[in-house]
């Protein structure tokens, strides 16, 4: 049926609109497809960056270790870090923002579709773009804080670190086209009824999330652009014998670097925070402060970026004023624990998979969070700063909080996605094995650093009193990837031998359980109604006068997702679409032509250019048959 | 609990009492035997007066945890569910929120004020007459310490008298190196373009251990420092020796290879260059110290030095003659290169450096 | 919400939360995030103006009275601009498309007079590789004049749909859009002029 509304036309390209297939993945815009396809090629590079982890752990299991070389070293621990933040966490994160956010705030899709499939294009060609080092020249080397002049001038082996700027800058291109989108989605396509404060955490972080990337990645940008210049082209930012200075790489660099870090803890802030009300059977203690904590977070988020620069000798005025920043940013993040805890006080605790892991994050977190106050205490910090204290400090933070945190959102909305359940008794296993290891991990990091070993050393002498938490630590790191596999075999098992998953099977009490599992292509036939916050659990519960709900007999969540699925009156999707792709493809053409052979900028460009207007003129929507 | 006492492996029977139960007491109690480096025995002023806060920071954080981690386990078991009972619905505690919000406010001003005075007390420039100014030169990947009162230069090896206050001028040449002695005071980086300083003292005699806490580059791992506090009478001493000149050999394998340190060998093998002193200066040398310290040590008295390269290794002639060998293969990313030396000229070579006392 | 609404809202205004276009809250976010761009190149430019390395300094280096010609013609080009947005919402097509065909002209010339600019100063050895204010100067203009082409390019694509017929009335607010870039990076350029190209001069008597 074609809508009166929407102009359809013959296209002007041949229209690939494939359903099933293949092809039908690549020209995809649904939201909940694109969010998959993040997922999996995150999980991916989570394999590859967690090989990386184990072999520098065993490197450093004994003293003068000569498992990989010394460049081969600071290539892993290199391309270890910049693997798990910019193609883990962060795109786990979209992946799920991707599938949820839309169903979350009663939405049929994202504002921008195909802005989104570009989004995860871009983010694939730059991850390839930046592994594909590995065979051309050499994989980048100098940190993933990428410090000038080391990464810029001809201090390193290899190109490792051209492929670093321009990896970075395509993977900053996906991160800023997908908060455009989720920004605009999230402000302006939410269900009737659905305001700000009855929205979702996790919509809420995602919301928060999306600002902090809009106005930090054009920072990490011209850092970047600063650096590509200075590495290709001979410019002079970072070249000290020229008067270049490269305190500046470190402020740009920090100016994006910390909103950084919360764009990696928020939204799996945003997942605990509607896991934990889901399995405790209550509302969110304190939805406001904690909205409002979350804003907090992401406004002074800007204001603490020299606390990674302490001792880079910015003078005791200015130390003393980003040791105070610091300190309150502390405030709004207690906040957050104490009401996940208030969330959990009296309420029927239901011990799942999903729960345990946030609970993990939220104990976890714990420790990563008052060894980040120690961090702000300046002279305290010019010890501890750059030693396995801090390695240890942003493992607590970003692998038992972010990952653990992601790990709660996948085990919770597996079923939303593939229409069946995760193991339990292995999602346990999975839990608990990883809780160990992980621990067993990062642990004695903190006496390492305290006991003054520094971090990025591919080897230290037996006689430093560093060697039984060394050895630890690989045990911990191993038991760590045999967790890894326990979930990858519960992936595997469940998909055979696991149930249908019901409508709504943890008793949840946001919009998306309205929808069946998977939810069809449009979502919902009908844009649900918003009268509450927790909406979902309201369609299922009354309240009795003291205050403990009842089950409305009928079952509320039935009435919208339980339809028989009639064909979507009227519904219009946009059609697929392989021009996002296609400009995708241009830019690690451009990049490639930048690193080896200029021509092949201009032909990038050109393919961009196509892409682009072909995405502008062709019309959203085809009909059927082109 | 445990995995935070952990910490603090010698701060008091309370604490390993705690430490004792759970799986990293294990490594705590493995680790606490010898660590050179390790903070939380601080030797002089400045690193304690930064281990105090870290105490104080510490034990605050300690009490956190306790509370925090334990309302949340006692929760998980009070109020698992059973068949039958639903949770009553309620949204929040504004007052309880808001002492929520004041109490760790506080707390935390109460860590701020110690801690800002604390950055300008070990930001001060020591005065006095007895102040020792050492200029700290980090080089991909040792250390050049110059005494500009003295007038000489070394390298990787520190010595300082005991009681004085000692103020390090820290500058770069290359890329960004981090400059600390973890027992004496916390870390002060050395940038390319700036100049910074840094004040310690050591009221001790004793050997501090230290290193490069800034990744640099491919042997980041092998760019160590040592630290010597003796009493100002021994420190005199070795500054006086230091100021001298190297004794020159006159005859034998020492003089053949001092002589191949000036001029190279005659048959022009030397593919780095045409000899040592196009690198090292070694005061006292005929031409050499045209350059001092700019690519390589100063080697004036590298005999009396216990290590090399990065203070790496000992300074024994089986190290020395294998790093003459082939530098890299000891330290990747050496700017001194695998020079092909022959047996015959190492030998020499070794004759004569290790008579350099 | 019936079902009868269409699931793309984008090209339809009135469905929205706030009331407000996808389009024109997306573009905003946008420009937001290119304040940041342009804030941090603009910085890195103030903190390296006086790092010649020996080379010519930002005094004796510009050529102010040709650039504040080429900068007054991108100002005027904001005006045609948002005329040629004022005739298309009043449904006059020709005169739409003689203002935006103006509007991209007039940018042309900026980008002409850039590019002269640039070729000029290269030829008088002031290069990306000269200093660090020469490699800060040519990164923040040439980012700026990238901007520009890029508008430009989107100021031909909107007179080609309307050539096509396919730039109704209705759709002025894609028009817009376009327009709102082209006055945000006019904004801009006023701004380098002001910091790059005038205050280095002030004291040049």
């Amino acid at each position: 049926m074609v809508s009166t509304t929407l102009p359809v036309r013959k296209p002007r390209y041949l229209r690939r609109t494939a359903k099933t297939g293949l092809w039908s993945w690549v020209v995809t815009v649904d939201h909940k497809r694109i969010g998959m396809l993040y997922g999996a090629t995150a999980f991916l590079f989570f394999l590859v960056g967690g090989i990386e982890a184990e072999l520098i752990r065993l490197q450093l299991a004994r003293p003068n270790g000569h498992v990989v070389s010394a460049d081969a070293y600071n290539t892993l621990f290199t391309m270890h870090g910049l693997t798990m933040i910019f193609l883990v966490v962060m795109p786990m994160g979209v992946a799920l923002m991707n599938y949820i956010v839309p169903l979350q705030i009663g939405a049929r899709d994202v504002a921008f579709p195909r802005l989104n499939a570009f989004s995860y294009w871009v983010f694939l060609f730059g991850g390839l773009f930046l592994y594909s080092s590995f065979l051309l020249g050499g994989a980048p080397n100098g940190g993933w804080f990428g410090y000038a002049p080391l990464s810029t001038g001809d201090f390193l082996p290899g190109d490792g670190m051209t492929f670093y700027s321009l990896g970075l800058q395509m993977l900053g291109i996906a991160s800023l086209a997908g908060a455009v989108n989720f920004i605009v989605t999230i402000i302006n396509m939410r269900a009737p009824g659905m305001t700000f404060m009855r929205m979702p955490l996790f919509t809420w972080m995602s919301l928060v999330t999306s600002f902090l990337l809009l106005f930090a990645m054009p920072v990490i940008a011209v850092a970047l652009f600063e650096m590509m210049f200075d590495r290709v082209f001979g410019a002079d930012f970072f070249n000290v014998a020229a008067g270049g200075d490269p305190l500046l790489w470190q402020h740009l660099f920090w100016l994006f670097g910390h909103p950084e870090v919360y764009i990696m803890i928020l939204p799996a802030m945003g997942i605990v925070s509607d896991v934990i009300p889901t399995f405790s059977g209550k509302p969110l203690f304190g939805y406001p402060a904690i909205v409002f904590a979350g804003i907090a977070i992401g406004f002074m988020g800007w204001g603490v970026w020299a606390h990674h620069m302490f001792a880079a000798g910015l003078g005791p005025v200015a130390n003393s004023a980003f040791t105070l920043s610091t300190m309150m940013i502390a405030v709004p993040t207690g906040v957050k624990i104490f009401n996940w805890l208030g969330t959990m006080w009296g309420g029927s605790l239901r011990f799942k998979t999903p729960m345990l892991f946030a609970i993990g994050f939220v104990m976890m977190f714990v420790v990563g969070g008052l060894s980040g106050v120690t961090h702000a205490v300046v002279p305290s910090d010019y010890e501890q700063t750059d030693t396995y204290y801090v390695v240890a400090h942003f493992h607590y933070v970003l692998f038992g909080g972010s990952i653990f945190g992601l790990f709660a959102g996948l085990y919770y909305w597996w079923p939303k996605f593939f229409g069946h359940m995760l193991n339990e008794t292995i999602g346990k296993l999975h839990f608990w094995v990883m809780l160990i290891g992980f621990n067993l991990t990062f642990a004695p990091m903190h006496i390492l650093g305290l006991q003054g070993m520094p971090r990025r050393i591919y080897t230290y002498p037996g006689n430093m009193g560093w060697n039984i938490p060394n050895f630890v630590e690989t045990i911990g790191a191993l038991i760590i990837a045999a967790s890894i596999l326990v979930f990858i075999a519960n992936v595997v098992l469940s998909r055979r031998r696991e149930a249908r998953a019901e409508l709504d099977p943890w008793d949840a009490r946001t919009l998306e359980w309205l929808t069946p599992n998977p939810p069809p292509e449009h979502n919902f036939d009908e844009i649900p109604l918003v009268r509450h916050r927790d909406e979902l659990w309201h369609r299922k519960y009354a309240p009795t006068p003291e205050g403990v709900p009842t089950r409305i007999i009928a079952g509320g969540e039935r009435t919208a997702a339980d339809a028989p699925a009639h064909e979507a009156h009227g519904i219009h999707l946009p059609s697929g679409s392989y021009m996002p792709v296609m400009a995708a493809i241009g830019l690690p053409v451009t990049a490639y032509g930048l690193l080896f052979f200029p021509p092949l900028i201009g032909l990038g460009l050109l393919i961009i250019l196509t892409g682009f207007f072909g995405w502008v003129l062709e019309p959203q929507t085809v009909e059927e048959g082109y | 609990m445990t995995r935070k006492a952990g910490r603090l492996p010698r701060a008091g029977p309370g604490l390993r009492a705690l430490a004792a139960a759970g799986v990293v007491a294990v490594a705590t109690a493995g680790c606490s035997s010898h660590a050179p480096q390790d903070f939380l025995r601080p030797a002089g002023p400045v690193a304690r007066d930064e281990g105090n806060l870290w105490n104080l920071t510490f034990w605050i954080a300690v009490a956190i945890f306790v509370i925090v981690e334990g309302l949340i386990v006692f929760a998980m078991l009070r109020y698992r569910s059973r068949p039958g009972r639903r949770a009553r619905q309620f949204h929040g505690n504004p007052k309880l929120e808001a002492v929520l919000v004041v109490v760790p406010a506080l707390l935390l001003a109460g860590i701020a004020v110690p801690t800002i005075r604390t950055i300008f007390t070990v930001a001060a420039k020591p005065t006095g007459s007895n102040v020792v100014n050492v200029t700290v030169t980090a080089h991909q990947f040792w250390w050049q310490f110059d005494y500009p009162d003295y007038g000489f230069s070394t390298a990787n090896e520190l010595h300082i008298p005991t009681g004085a206050p000692v103020y390090f001028t820290l500058k770069g040449v290359d890329v960004i190196h981090s400059f600390w002695i973890p027992r004496l005071a916390g870390k002060q980086d050395v940038v390319p373009g700036h100049v910074n300083h840094l004040a310690l003292s050591a009221p001790h005699p004793g050997l501090y251990r230290g290193q490069c806490t800034e990744y640099c580059g491919l042997s980041h791992a092998n760019m160590r420092l040592r630290v010597y506090a003796e009493p100002p009478a021994a420190f005199q001493a070795w500054a006086e020796h230091e100021s001298q000149d190297a004794s020159i050999p006159r005859s034998g394998a020492a003089a053949r290879g001092a002589d191949l340190f000036v001029n190279g060998a005659k048959d022009g093998t030397f593919p780095g260059g045409p000899a040592c002193v196009n690198c090292h200066a070694i005061n006292g040398l005929r031409n050499a110290g045209t350059r001092p310290g700019l690519i390589g040590p100063d080697l004036t008295h590298f005999a009396s030095r216990d290590t090399f390269a990065g203070a790496t290794y000992s300074n024994t002639e089986s190290n020395l003659r294998r790093w003459l060998e082939d530098p890299p293969a000891m330290k990747p990313g050496s700017d001194m290169p695998d020079l092909g030396l022959t047996r015959q000229q190492i030998d020499d070579l070794v004759a004569f450096l290790e008579g350099l006392k | 919400m019936s079902a009868h609404v269409p699931a793309v809202p984008e090209a339809h205004e009135h469905h929205t939360s706030t009331g407000l276009s996808n389009n024109k809250i997306a573009i905003w976010a946008f420009l937001g995030s290119e304040c940041l761009f342009f804030g941090s190149l603009i910085s890195t430019y103030i903190l390296y103006h006086n790092q010649t390395n020996g080379g010519p300094t930002a005094a004796e280096t510009y050529n102010i009275p040709f650039t504040a010609i080429v900068s007054f013609v991108l100002v005027l080009s904001s005006m045609t601009a948002a005329l040629g947005l004022l005739a298309l919402q009043k449904g006059d097509h020709k005169a739409f498309r003689a203002w935006i065909a103006a509007t991209a002209l007039l940018g042309m010339i900026f980008i002409g007079g850039q590019a002269f600019e640039f070729t000029h100063l290269y030829e008088e050895g002031f290069t990306i590789q000269t200093s660090p204010l020469a490699s800060s100067f040519f990164v923040l203009t040439g980012f700026h004049g990238g901007h520009v082409t890029v508008g430009i390019l989107m100021l031909l694509g909107l007179l080609a749909m309307s050539l096509l017929g396919r730039l109704p009335q209705e759709d002025a607010h894609r028009a817009e859009l376009v327009i709102l870039y082209w006055g945000f990076v006019d904004i801009v350029w006023v701004i380098i002029f002001t910091v790059v190209y005038l205050i280095p001069t002030l004291g040049r008597g």
